[in-house]
């Protein structure tokens, strides 16, 4: 029996998939179909940008941008004339060339899914799916271990923490088993705010049963009874579909007590955060459900002693958990092969930007920039220049192309000034104002500090306001000066991960961008010809007609000209809107 | 003796485990500048003035939350420290209405003091300095929103001295408040205007209303004394002025016991020359009363004064 896997994923949905789901079915039924096919949903495919996308099993045919008017056709001529839909084929950006496998999608075929291996392949909403591709086999191996045996072998894997920090797990559980106290929990942070990264949301809603194995065997190995999954509400499907997962994982006796008929019970729960990214942090987040604000508190005393109501607290990542499973299935030393000296395994990313391929890609650790961009990616959007990668969000830091082949690891990352993060991997090409993109990143974490610590709240203030100054115009001379200084004290001083890695935009533009700083501040000038204020709209002489196009639709009035003369723009009067350029056919108005 | 030895500015201390770097700088004589610690309250670890150099550390910790490690170098007034104290007082002042020329508070104030001992004359920031209305409707607290730093002694002042928890965090960012519940004003809200809250504010944030215009703070002599109308004795200050007490200033609670408006009002109109007309809280607002009712003694009145 043939099937047809819909995605059902965040994006796809909102690019109506569900709609081609019905389309689906009701065609099948149609067309007497239905005994030869079964049509199922599954979670993220991470190619979220050729959505909603549409599989044809076994064969493996991915239709990409499907939409419920080609519905008919994948039916009539696909399923009953066994032709391929050429139109629906994914085209590769660069070759041009149609490809109809799913494997031999480049985007696919150069990445090592495991984490991300059934996301997109199974029905996260049915636990049969999950059983079907060795579900819960890692929990089952895990119960008939000691606990330090679990332990060990999470800590020979060189498993990391996921969430941004790295730190290692195994030393997490470690600590966590070893704090004294009868009642410990495990905590499941799925609150990914980073700005671009939706590598959670998609395990969550692809793959929901792997993040609450992973936390089971945690729970076990540290001796948790009880368990929290902090996510985000504004990911009501990951939501939805975690509370059918865990409704199914305590039917079938994997959660809950006495779990496969040990002695082991544990019971976990959801908890729906309210939209605040410092929440992300681990105190924040503990405060949060707790019922507190969600305000960071120093540590020590770290969560391993002293978290979830003062017990000691287990807390990891959905990515963290979600390799759990795996390394227990397939071993310590299978995953230790995987990844660098120091970075073991798997890392997934989102990328996007101004890069031909977007969506997330899971590759080994070690792998290099440039591979992730050129080959994963397929290289820069309309081909143009390569200028930047801004990596881990907005506590992260830009690199230059210089660091295209640097490898990807937690300890290049951070030499390197950027940072991990949670893997968000944004391409910018020479269009980008490097100003501009430090701006905007500090936009969003001074609107994000929790306002507790005075270098946080005050401090990001106040170098926005410097950035801001800047992209304007009205950069003065000592204002590098003043951002170095803030910068280092805000990274010095801040009381948690937010503010300690909030100026990171700022300190590595400045590092390996400082020119185009000096440019907007000492002429005025913004390189890349994005700082709306400082561009100057000019009409080369020799190319205007004198078509009074421009003169006619200039909002501003700006334009004076006789017809089939060369017209002139008054830069006071110019509103620097860019119509004039749009209009142009002759290409005579240039920006600079 | 067991315990931790560390040095601090090449002087060496040994001090209990699990004291913090405040604590042990406290024991050799070393002020290290705090707004936000008060050791009656949890610790907070926000303002980041205390911050030090602790030596093999990337970044400064906070002495107030940093507990003492074996064999540690401590340095308090490191060039790296003094930069961030300064540039902390800088920021906070760049948010701060700089009218210490009337501030009741001037003399008295934490943050004009740090801005003093580090030689902060002006702000090189540009802040919003917003214009929040005055909190004064009330017979005993001045709230003035603009003045406040959010080092959180209050909220945490009024949830675990007290209990009540009336004043807490509010809003994100630069935007983060102060406020009792919806942002009413404290006469709205459930205040029992104990003034635990006045007592550890280090600004001109919270003030004493009965205060307002009876003198500068240094020309007030102070004598502490302690409350008699209970077993735990608070700590209230007499402020003299030209050989009169003008006003009782809260001091302190007693461990275990807040400080109760009670204790104080008592206090007034037993030192006070001339005590203020004690107001009660209605429904329609507050309303002036006799001392006998504000006291809650009018049963003892009764029976000593028969009508």
């Amino acid at each position: 029996m043939g099937r047809i896997l819909v995605c059902a994923g965040t994006g796809c949905v909102a690019s109506h998939s569900r709609q081609v789901t019905a389309r689906l079915k009701a065609a099948l039924h149609a067309h007497h179909l239905e005994e030869r096919f079964q049509v199922d949903n599954t979670g993220c495919h991470g190619f979220c940008e050729q959505g909603p996308l549409v599989i044809i099993e076994p064969e493996g045919i991915l239709y990409c941008r499907v939409r419920e008017e080609d519905v008919e056709a994948i039916v009539t001529e696909h399923l009953e004339q066994g032709r391929l839909v050429e139109r629906l084929l994914y085209q590769d950006p660069v070759t041009k060339e149609k490809i109809a496998a799913y494997n031999q999608i480049k985007f696919y075929r150069q990445q090592s899914r495991h984490v991300l291996k059934n996301c997109g392949h199974i029905n996260p909403e049915n636990i049969d799916a999950y059983l079907a591709v060795e579900g819960y086999q890692g929990l089952k191996k895990a119960l008939a271990l000691p606990r330090e045996e679990v332990i060990n072998i999470i800590k020979e894997s060189g498993l990391r923490g996921r969430g941004g920090a790295g730190f290692p797990t195994g030393l997490k559980w470690e600590y966590t088993f070893k704090a004294p106290g009868d009642r410990k929990y495990v905590v499941c942070n799925a609150d990914e705010g980073d700005p671009g990264a939706f590598m959670d949301r998609s395990v969550l809603e692809g793959d929901p049963h792997a993040v609450l194995e992973g936390m089971l065997i945690a729970a076990y190995a540290i001796g948790a009874r009880e368990g929290y999954i902090y996510v985000r509400a504004e990911y009501p499907l990951a939501v939805q579909r975690l509370r059918i997962a865990l409704a199914q994982a305590r039917e079938r006796g994997f959660c809950g007590e006495r779990i496969l008929g040990t002695d082991f019970s544990c019971e976990l729960y959801i908890r729906e955060g309210a939209g605040a990214f410092v929440c992300g942090e681990e105190t924040a987040l503990l405060a949060s459900i707790q019922g507190e604000r969600g305000m960071p508190r120093p540590r020590p005393p770290f969560p391993a002693r002293q978290g979830l109501w003062g017990q000691p607290t287990n807390i990891n990542n959905v990515e963290t958990y979600a390799n759990v499973p795996l390394i227990l299935r397939r071993g310590a030393g299978w995953y230790a092969s995987l990844g660098t000296e120091k970075s073991k395994g798997t890392k997934i990313f989102a990328l996007t930007g101004k890069v031909k391929n977007t969506g997330l890609v899971e590759v080994p650790m070690g792998i290099t920039l440039r591979e992730i961009i050129f080959n994963i990616g397929g290289g820069i959007l309309e081909d143009r220049g390569f200028k930047a990668v801004q990596i881990g969000g907005p506590s992260g830091g830009c690199l230059p192309a210089e660091h295209l082949d640097l490898p990807v690891d937690y300890d290049s990352l951070t030499a390197a000034g950027a940072m991990m993060g949670s893997g968000g991997l944004v391409v910018m090409d020479d269009s980008t104002c490097m100003v501009e993109v430090a701006r905007f990143f500090l936009n969003f974490t001074q609107a994000e500090s929790c306002g507790k610590c005075t270098p946080c709240r005050e401090g990001i203030q106040q170098m926005l306001a410097i950035l801001t100054r800047i992209t304007r115009g009205q950069g003065r001379e000592g204002d590098l000066e003043q951002l170095e200084r803030l910068a280092r004290v805000i990274k010095g001083t801040a009381l948690c991960g937010l503010g300690q890695t909030a100026p990171n935009p700022v300190l590595s533009t400045l590092r390996y961008f400082r020119a185009e700083y000096e440019a907007h501040i000492r002429d005025h000038r913004c390189p890349a010809k994005s700082c709306r204020e400082l561009l100057t709209y000019h009409i080369d002489p020799d190319k205007c007609n004198g078509c009074t196009r421009c003169r006619r639709r200039c909002p501003a009035g700006a334009i004076s000209g006789e017809a089939r003369e060369p017209h002139t723009i008054d830069l006071e009067l110019c509103a620097r809107c860019g119509t004039c350029l749009d209009l142009c056919r002759q290409k005579a108005i240039y920006v600079e | 003796m067991p315990g931790v030895s560390l040095t601090i500015n090449d002087k060496k201390v040994r001090v209990p485990a699990g004291t913090t770097i405040l604590e042990a700088a406290r024991e050799l004589n070393i002020t290290i500048p705090t707004l936000c610690h008060d050791k009656r309250l949890s610790p907070f670890g926000a303002c980041r003035l205390c911050v030090v150099e602790v030596r093999g550390r990337k970044n400064l910790p906070a002495a107030c939350v940093t507990p003492v490690e074996e064999g540690m170098t401590v340095l308090t007034e490191s060039p790296a420290v003094v930069e961030a104290r300064r540039t902390i007082i800088e920021l906070l002042l760049a948010n701060h209405p700089l009218d210490c020329l009337t501030c009741e508070k001037s003399g008295n104030c934490r943050l004009q003091d740090y801005a003093y001992r580090y030689g902060v004359k002006r702000t090189p920031f540009e802040g919003t300095r917003d214009q929040l209305p005055l909190d004064d409707n009330n017979p005993f607290i001045i709230r003035d929103p603009n003045k406040c730093i959010l080092c959180g002694k209050c909220v945490r002042a009024c949830q675990e001295i007290r209990g009540q928890a009336v004043l807490g965090f509010a809003f994100r960012g630069p935007a983060t408040r102060v406020v009792p519940p919806l942002d009413v004003s404290l006469g709205e809200s459930d205040c029992v205007f104990c003034q635990n809250c006045v007592a550890v504010c280090p600004t001109g944030a919270l003030r004493d209303k009965y205060l307002a215009g009876k003198g500068r703070w240094w020309e007030f002599q102070p004598e502490a004394v302690t409350c008699p109308f209970c077993a735990n004795g608070c700590h209230f200050y007499l402020l003299r002025k030209e050989g009169k007490v003008v006003a009782v200033a809260a001091g302190g609670a007693a461990p275990g016991r807040p400080m109760c408006l009670r204790g104080r009002l008592a206090l007034t109109l037993i030192f006070c020359e001339e005590p203020p007309q004690p107001q009660i809280k209605t429904e329609k607002g507050f309303a002036a009363v006799s001392w006998t009712e504000a006291l809650g003694l009018e049963e003892l009145a009764g029976k000593l004064w028969p009508k």
